[in-house]
């Protein structure tokens, strides 16, 4: 038995681009979900939009990275704003459905032949991260942390992406910190109580729907940068239900809630899936039960199972306040 | 076949992190898979740089293939066209070589061969001739499998006939019409059961999809398994709608009352039938696997004709039994003790327990009439279709948007809201490409919560 190759497989997940990608989203949503209470299970349609600003603005369209990080930005906030000004009207479980329909038919069009030229279809597209990556000033080789090793390439793309979640944790603690987000805290309290107040109650959930989707997108953009590749079935509907599993795990409704939340989710998962192959590959467990093809899906059964229990005994995760985790639609 | 490249793409995004950091090597790599989604193994797949060969390698038992590559740069990989089976076919003419494949620092990068049977082969030089040959081809009689391996079609699992192009509009119209008819009963009848839930409970179970695939993946086993019984479908039905009938009590009394005694929040239990969704998903998935299979019964029938339109005996009579069945429900609901029972605790739950209803155990025959009946659609939908791990959750949105189309809670309105979105997404066809035609279901849906958000029979009540 290799723990420690199994703990570092465990490390390397928590902090390589996809968790950075995936914390990013979750900090978005923990806006959305975590302070203002709106039900949001479309937040996979604000990566997807981001990642193909990026992709369509480069690869299709021949444009510079920087110019297509602003489309994706705007593209994110302009969905936000589409989605919001029905849906937020509604009472926050048509929002769900009606927000998890959104991602589903946004996907379903970027992956359609309609789209293709576009898009790229089914096969999406490559390679549109270059100038990000000649931007890389660290010198070439190997970086050995411990029992980690990390090429330049690694060491470059990580200290972006995690720089850039540090900058996205100050904004919004510094928002949640002010009048705006008593507001929007109030909101999720008690909706009636803050409109009795005068406050422009959609207009502030709003508001809130924009600047969740646009770190989301930027979360979307973070993962297929690193991977150079943009795939409409990456955003599953699936993906929102990890962001949500990561941010109720760390404490929705808390600043590093996700961050923590990611980082505990990606180093369980992926230690996890390291323990069940060692476990096959020295025979503990008999071919006849489990073979190794099984892993990703028995993975995916205990992130139900966990995300179940959590929300069952301890809806406020590590970091949360348990009163204010008690919702119910009036 | 589209769980596959599911699992293949969640593996993808997860091992990426840990796979990328690790190895610093460069190196192209892929899986091949049959348009079943059966790996194809034995297939030489060779690496060339300015001509010359860099490296080659073999696909395994599970259609894996890797090569590694001396440095970055630009590599033509090419599939050997001589390994390939007989009648399979890359998807374009000339997609054996993916040229000018850039290869960055340390990357490992994941290509994909496309294989589709020989005569689905397109020839982006003659793409305009061959709606030609498509009249040629035999009118749709006998049922074909379309599930063709082209990712853009997996999605729709399109097997339902598609009035040839050539046909009179008239014709069309009533061919997509009755092909809605009986897509909307098989939505109807596994949503009554997820709209009685939430009249009596107000719970959003997003775990009702995977009642739906646990029914038609029961009636699998004892049907046309190998190891199973082997028993005939009509009696594999009773015992996938018992099985059905027997989880949705057990779900309700192992977890969803105790929750309720908890007082758990409304939105929180929502989260957790989320959870709960995932998990039995991929717990079916490790059981039953990704591949997905067909009833032993009934597969291929030549169609008969109804004037303008045509149907196999194996669609009209699901249609016809369908209708029966959402008879049935309604005539319970109404007639019977239990049925009043029932509206009355969807109606005003404490005024019905004051009044002396057991609310408990009307939940627990609601959470049993649900998933019965979800077994039952599940099996029809399998039969129309085919069986996968998935296919519950594909049904679980056009359902809510089915039940919202007719308002939350009224299960009258779920089998009309059912009905117009098996009709809408089947109309889109005439004019919209097939491999859409969800989407239009779920934008009906989007459209319907701008408009009139209480739905077509819903009670006009504050929802905002």
């Amino acid at each position: 038995m290799d723990y420690s190759s199994i703990l570092t497989s465990g490390v390397y997940g928590a902090l390589g681009p996809v968790a950075i990608g995936y914390v990013l989203a979750a900090i978005g949503l923990n806006i959305h979900f975590g302070y203002t209470g709106l039900l949001n299970f479309g937040q996979v349609a604000f990566m997807l939009v981001g990642a193909y600003g990026v992709a369509i603005s480069v690869s299709t369209f021949g444009l510079s990275m920087w110019v297509g990080v602003l489309v994706g930005i705007l593209a994110a906030a302009v969905l936000a704003l589409i989605l919001g000004i029905p849906a937020l009207r509604l009472r926050s479980d048509y929002l769900a459905i009606s927000t998890i329909a959104a991602g589903e038919v946004l996907r379903l069009f970027y992956r359609s032949s309609v789209a293709e030229p576009l898009t790229g279809g089914v096969y999406g597209l490559q390679r549109f991260g270059d100038e990000l990556l000649d931007l890389n000033p660290v010198p070439p080789g190997i970086y050995e942390v411990g029992p980690l090793a990390f090429t330049a390439r690694d060491v470059w793309l990580m200290s972006v992406g995690w720089g850039l979640v540090a900058l996205v944790v100050i904004v919004v603690y510094l928002l949640i910190h002010s009048p705006w987000g008593r507001v929007i805290r109030a909101i999720r309290e008690d909706e009636e109580a803050a409109r009795s107040l005068g406050k422009n109650v959609y207009a502030y959930k709003l508001q809130s729907l924009v600047l969740g989707g646009v770190i989301g997108a930027l979360g979307g953009m973070v993962f297929t940068i690193h991977q150079q590749s943009a795939h409409p079935d990456g955003f599953d509907p699936v993906v929102t239900f990890f962001l949500y599993t990561m941010l109720v795990l760390g404490g929705a409704g808390r600043v590093l809630g996700p961050v923590l939340g990611g980082l505990l989710f990606w180093f369980l998962m992926l230690s996890f899936d390291a323990f069940l192959r060692e476990l096959m590959a020295t025979g503990y467990i008999p071919p006849e039960i489990l073979v190794p093809s099984d892993v990703g899906a028995l993975r995916l059964a205990l992130v139900g199972l966990g995300l179940l229990l959590l929300m069952a005994f301890r809806p406020q995760g590590i970091l949360g306040n348990r009163r204010e985790m008690v919702l119910d639609v009036r | 076949m589209r769980a596959l490249a599911v699992i293949a793409l969640i593996a993808l995004a997860v091992l990426a992190p840990g796979a990328a950091l690790a190895d610093e090597h460069e190196a192209v790599q892929g899986t091949i898979t049959d348009p079943d989604g059966e790996p194809l193994a034995d297939l030489t797949i060779t690496a060339n740089r300015d001509g010359a060969e860099v490296g080659s390698d073999t696909t395994d038992e599970e259609g894996e293939w890797e090569i590694e590559l001396p440095e970055p740069g630009s590599y033509d990989v090419e599939l050997d066209l001589d390994t390939l089976p007989e009648g399979l076919a890359p998807r374009e003419v000339g997609g054996e070589v993916l040229s000018g494949v850039e290869v960055d620092e340390g990357q490992q990068r994941t290509l994909i061969f496309q294989i589709v049977p020989e005569d689905e082969q397109e020839d982006p030089a003659t793409e305009p001739e061959e709606p030609a040959e498509e009249e040629e081809a035999p009118p749709e009689g006998a049922e074909t499998d379309s599930d063709t391996g082209v990712p853009g079609e997996t999605e729709t699992d399109l097997e339902t006939p598609v009035p040839p192009q050539h046909a009179p509009f008239h014709e069309r119209l009533a061919q997509v019409l009755l092909n809605g008819l009986q897509y909307g009963g098989i939505i109807a009848i596994a949503a009554v059961g997820l709209s009685l839930v939430f009249g009596t409970t107000r719970l959003i179970n997003f775990a009702h999809g995977e009642l739906v695939t646990f029914g038609a993946i029961v009636a699998f086993f004892v049907n046309a398994a190998a190891a199973g019984p082997g028993l005939h479908l009509i009696l594999a039905i009773v015992v996938a709608v018992i099985a059905g009938a027997l989880l949705g009590g057990g779900l309700d009394r192992g977890l969803w009352r105790p929750l309720r005694m908890r007082r758990t929040g409304r939105i929180n239990m929502f989260i957790i039938s989320i959870g709960l969704a995932l998990f039995l998903r991929h717990l079916l998935l490790v059981i039953y696997g990704s591949r997905p299979n067909s009833y032993a019964e009934y597969q291929i029938q030549s169609t008969i004709s109804l004037g303008w339109a045509e149907i196999t005996p194996r669609d009209l009579t699901i249609l016809v039994v369908s209708v029966i069945v959402l008879f049935a429900v309604a005539l319970m609901l109404q007639r019977t003790r239990i049925g009043t029972a029932i509206r009355a605790v969807s109606d005003n739950r404490d005024l019905a327990a004051s009044s002396g209803i057991n609310v408990n155990y009307v939940i627990l025959v609601v959470w049993m009439l649900a998933g019965g009946l979800s077994a039952f659609g599940g099996v029809m939908f399998g039969l129309t279709e085919v069986v996968s791990w998935d296919m519950g959750f594909k049904l679980l949105l056009l359902m809510f948007a089915g039940i919202i189309l007719g308002g939350l809670g009224s299960a009258y309105g779920a089998m009309v809201g059912s009905f117009v979105v098996g009709i809408v997404a089947h109309l889109s066809t005439l004019w919209f490409p097939p491999e859409l035609w969800n989407a239009w279901a779920l934008l009906v849906l989007i459209v319907v919560l701008i408009v009139r958000p209480q739905g077509i029979l819903g009670r006009k009540e504050r929802v905002g």
